[in-house]
């Protein structure tokens, strides 16, 4: 973001002012529109400190501390002179912290003298009182301006700050917000191992940290920050460096920790988290078959929950005695084997005439069908047979025998999902290391040559679109298990949609990306329905979903935990660069001196 | 009996003939170039065989079956390969994957075998891998080693020609259509892989047909030379037969100018 300026500036106002301008602009901008959506009002009331600090004030609070960051951010190219940060950056952070609380004091001032209430819904009183912290416009004024310099420019200073201050304070803060935040989490967890004690403590009785106990984790995390200060960054370096057999050993400890994790602490969840943990795993399920549409075969498939209601429908009707015009009231097992059945038919039958589109073309395909999918199980004609709107209710849940799976059970809910989970990790697993895995990758690259090559790439595709069917609709069946019920709003095209963005987001054709983008955007946030751990945060989901989404896509493409093809893909250039610094030269032979040219198969 | 008849071959796009009243064979074990003028139908000739394109009138047919109508991976599986004028690789795979994905059509492991790894998918994965790897020795230490993992857009330009060829050989086809495989080498690599097409149909048995701007390249390794111009045959047969054609040096260089009286 920054320009590269040839020289150095002569004192600390020296300053590349538009620069300055533009992210003070930007921090107020954002924290206008921040306050406009209505989120700190709204997030008032959770106080993380009690009677010092509420999530309403830190959403506020955060944003010039993270734009004086970014504004102070320099970059260092290799073999260029680079200036010493000090007094310089702390300039700049603090003149864009004063721009933003400037643009804030504005917008205090335009509250104050007009009504735009209509338009903007959130152009209230209670805002205003919220700016001003109730005590008068000019208090909040200068409080706004003053703040925002000092937080900006204590943004800036953690450029400046030695490294471990800087570590350790982030540590800190990120902490203890996280211990506030989570409070509903942590209680659920320690009452699990029989520690509310602790959480009695820790929290004051109206939720929320007291200032005491805040001062005294703050400092016992501190302690232990400087004590590992280190031996994480060594940790996961030297994990980074193992290659071949070290590195596969390593990844197989890691495999196996988490899978003891995550089969272990359910024992110990409440209902709660275990409830959550069950809609992390049914969005997980989903979201592995879509990685093999999506990110194996490169097929944009935005239909995708039609497989879902399959999934769900078949189930309903074959276990519930409610279903409305054919009920057998089978075992959840055996109903399996026809969910496996109907969603290889539905995929065929959706996947053959649209398979033969591509890109664009086959997501706008898919998306009617998805449509009509969800609309058929509306209308009044199947209405007879699915129950219309008023879908199939009362569907058992699933008997093992020794003990059943129901919505009320969350904790079997994740239980049998992660089962589910297991065969879809390992099918995508194989798949993806075998002929048809290469196939797919072939398709994704260059459809025309992989055709040419002797690809029959209607049978691959059509191939991935059934596997990811078949996944989708196992998801379909572990949620009407869990609900109890199917109607056809369970289907909206959202669900489509919030899975490919767990998807892109997570790592697209990594299977422990998708992992790790369900947690984070199913858990942490919350599925389209679901509570995630940010319960507060329920209102503005979407609206957070979307800006993670935008940003991804502009810093970080390759989502969170990327494969190592895609992240080649989308660095070529690093990448090619990286591997000449280690004295590869990829782009040379052995006897000629060539450099690498653009390549050829852009022609269609 | 030949390996591949072309007869009355003729395709035109829109009013413009591409190609019109192509007429040859080409017989097991030759190596045939085919030149021409830029825009003369070569290509279209390759997209022709290989079932990209679908000619207006006459036929292909390879041996004794005629390829009309099939798909392109029909075509592959049956033995023909090809390599593309502008390279097109798998620019994301390895250099070893862009040669496994080739032998799709020769293998036949599907879901089952990958997921409970049978005895016949596993024996069937690392006969895929050896091959690619023979495959790929062919071309000396130009793609083994090291290279063998890294991804196709990571090669120089003579080593992504090389690899196509070699993708090409991992279909395992008993008709090779190279489009320009010399295209933009220095001139060592031109006779490096000038040696090769001649040990491709040697040691590999391959059948070639090439399409070919370099003109040493196509005296040093034809049988046969089919000179097309405007989509149509102008002249055939050996190399210096065809070099010494009037009509051949007249659509290269044109007719002399006349002085006016």
């Amino acid at each position: 973001m920054s320009t590269m300026t040839a020289t150095m500036p002569s004192s600390a106002l020296d300053q590349d002012w538009r620069r300055v301008l533009r992210w003070g602009l930007i921090c107020g901008g954002v924290l206008i529109a921040l306050c406009l959506v209505g989120m700190p009002v709204e997030l008032d009331r959770r106080e993380l400190i009690e009677r010092y600090l509420s999530l309403g004030y830190v959403s506020v609070l955060m944003i010039p501390i993270l734009i004086g960051r970014i504004a102070a951010t320099q970059v260092v190219l290799e073999g260029v002179e680079s200036r010493k940060q000090g007094l310089y950056d702390l300039v700049t952070g603090l003149a864009v912290g004063i721009l933003g609380g400037v643009s804030l004091s504005l917008l205090i001032v335009a509250l104050d003298s007009w009504d735009l209430r209509d338009p903007l819904v959130n152009w209230s009183p209670k805002l205003f009182r919220f700016l001003t912290y109730e005590n008068g416009i000019g208090f909040g004024l200068m409080a706004w301006i003053v703040t925002c310099g000092l937080l900006g420019m204590m943004g800036a200073a953690s450029h400046v700050v030695p490294a471990m201050l800087r570590r350790v304070s982030g540590i800190v803060v990120l902490s203890l917000l996280g211990i506030s935040v989570l409070e509903g989490a942590i209680e659920d967890l320690s009452e699990g191992f029989g520690l509310e004690w602790l959480t009695d403590l820790l929290y004051a009785k109206k939720g929320g940290l007291t200032l005491t106990s805040a001062i005294l984790a703050g400092a016992a995390i501190a302690f232990v920050a400087v004590l590992t200060s280190g031996r994480v960054k060594a940790l996961t370096t030297s994990y980074r460096e193992k290659e071949g057999a070290d590195r596969q050993k390593a990844s197989i400890i890691l495999f196996v920790v988490v899978a003891v994790l995550v089969i272990v602490l359910p024992i110990f969840l409440g209902k709660i988290m275990n409830e959550l943990l069950a809609n992390v795993g049914l969005f997980l399920l989903l979201a592995l078959g879509l990685n093999i549409v999506v990110g194996l075969a490169g097929l944009l498939d935005l239909g995708y929950v039609a497989f879902f209601a399959v999934g769900g429908y078949t189930t309903a009707v074959l276990t519930s005695p409610n279903s409305p015009f054919f009920a057998p009231e089978m075992h959840f097992g055996f109903a399996l084997i026809f969910v496996v059945i109907f969603a290889i038919v539905v995929g065929l039958v959706i996947g053959a005439p649209v398979i033969r589109m591509r890109g664009d073309y086959l997501a706008i395909v898919t998306l009617g069908f998805g449509e009509i999918i969800r609309l058929l199980f509306l209308s009044d004609w199947l209405g007879p047979y699915f129950g219309g709107a008023q879908g199939i209710t009362n569907i058992p849940g699933v008997d093992l025998g020794f003990a059943t799976v129901k919505g009320t059970d969350p904790r079997s809910v994740f239980y049998l999902v992660l089962f589910f989970c297991a065969i879809a990790i390992y099918v995508s697993w194989r798949l993806q290391a075998s002929r048809l895995g290469r196939s797919w990758m072939a398709i994704r690259e260059d459809e025309q040559v992989a055709e040419t090559m002797g690809i029959n790439t209607v049978n691959s595709k059509l191939m991935a679109f059934v596997v990811g069917a078949v996944m989708a609709a196992f998801s379909g069946a572990v949620l009407a298990a869990k609900v109890g019920s199917i109607f056809p709003t369970s289907f909206m095209i959202l669900i489509s949609i919030i899975i490919l963005v767990v998807v892109i987001v997570g790592g697209m054709g990594n299977i422990a990306g998708v992992m790790v983008g369900s947690f984070v955007l199913i858990g942490v946030l919350g599925g389209p329905k679901q509570p995630g751990l940010l319960q507060e945060f329920q209102n503005f989901k979407l609206l957070i979903y979307g800006m993670l989404l935008v940003f991804m896509m502009l810093k970080r493409p390759e989502g969170l935990v990327p494969s190592a093809r895609r992240s080649r893909e989308l660095h070529q250039d690093e990448f090619l660069q990286d591997a000449w610094l280690k004295g590869d030269k990829p782009g040379t032979d052995d006897d000629d001196g060539e450099t690498v040219g653009d390549d050829g198969g852009e022609e269609e | 009996m030949s390996l591949l008849e072309i007869k009355d071959l003729k395709i035109t796009f829109g009013g413009l003939d591409a190609l019109s009243g192509l007429n040859f064979h080409i017989d097991e074990g030759e190596i045939v170039s085919v030149i021409g003028p830029n825009g003369a139908g070569k290509t279209t000739f390759f997209n022709a065989i290989s079932g990209l394109v679908a000619p207006t009138e006459g036929d292909i047919e390879f041996e004794g079956e005629s390829l009309l109508g099939l798909d392109p991976s029909t075509v592959t599986s049956l033995g023909i390969a090809r390599t593309f004028q502008n390279v097109r690789l798998f620019p994301n795979m390895t250099v070893l994957e862009n040669v496994m994905v080739a032998q799709h059509c020769r293998t036949k492991e599907l879901i089952y075998g990958a997921l409970f790894q049978t005895k016949a998918f596993r024996k069937e994965e690392s006969e895929i891998r050896e091959r690619a790897i023979e495959i790929l020795g062919f071309f000396g230490n130009r793609l083994i080693g090291y290279r063998l993992d890294q991804p196709a857009f990571a090669l120089s330009y003579a080593n992504r020609r090389r690899l196509e060829i070699a993708r090409a050989m991992g279909t395992q086809p008993r008709l090779l259509l190279l489009d320009e495989p010399v295209a933009g080498m220095n001139p060592i690599e031109t006779t490096e892989l000038t040696n090769l097409i001649g040990r491709l149909r040697s040691e590999w048995g391959f059948t070639i047909v090439m399409i070919e701007h370099d003109m040493k390249v196509v005296r040093d390794v034809s049988d046969r030379v089919v000179v097309l111009d405007h989509g149509v045959p102008i002249a055939q047969g050996s190399y210096d037969e065809v070099s010494t054609d009037p009509n051949v040096i007249e659509a290269y260089l044109g007719r002399p100018v006349e002085a006016k009286a």
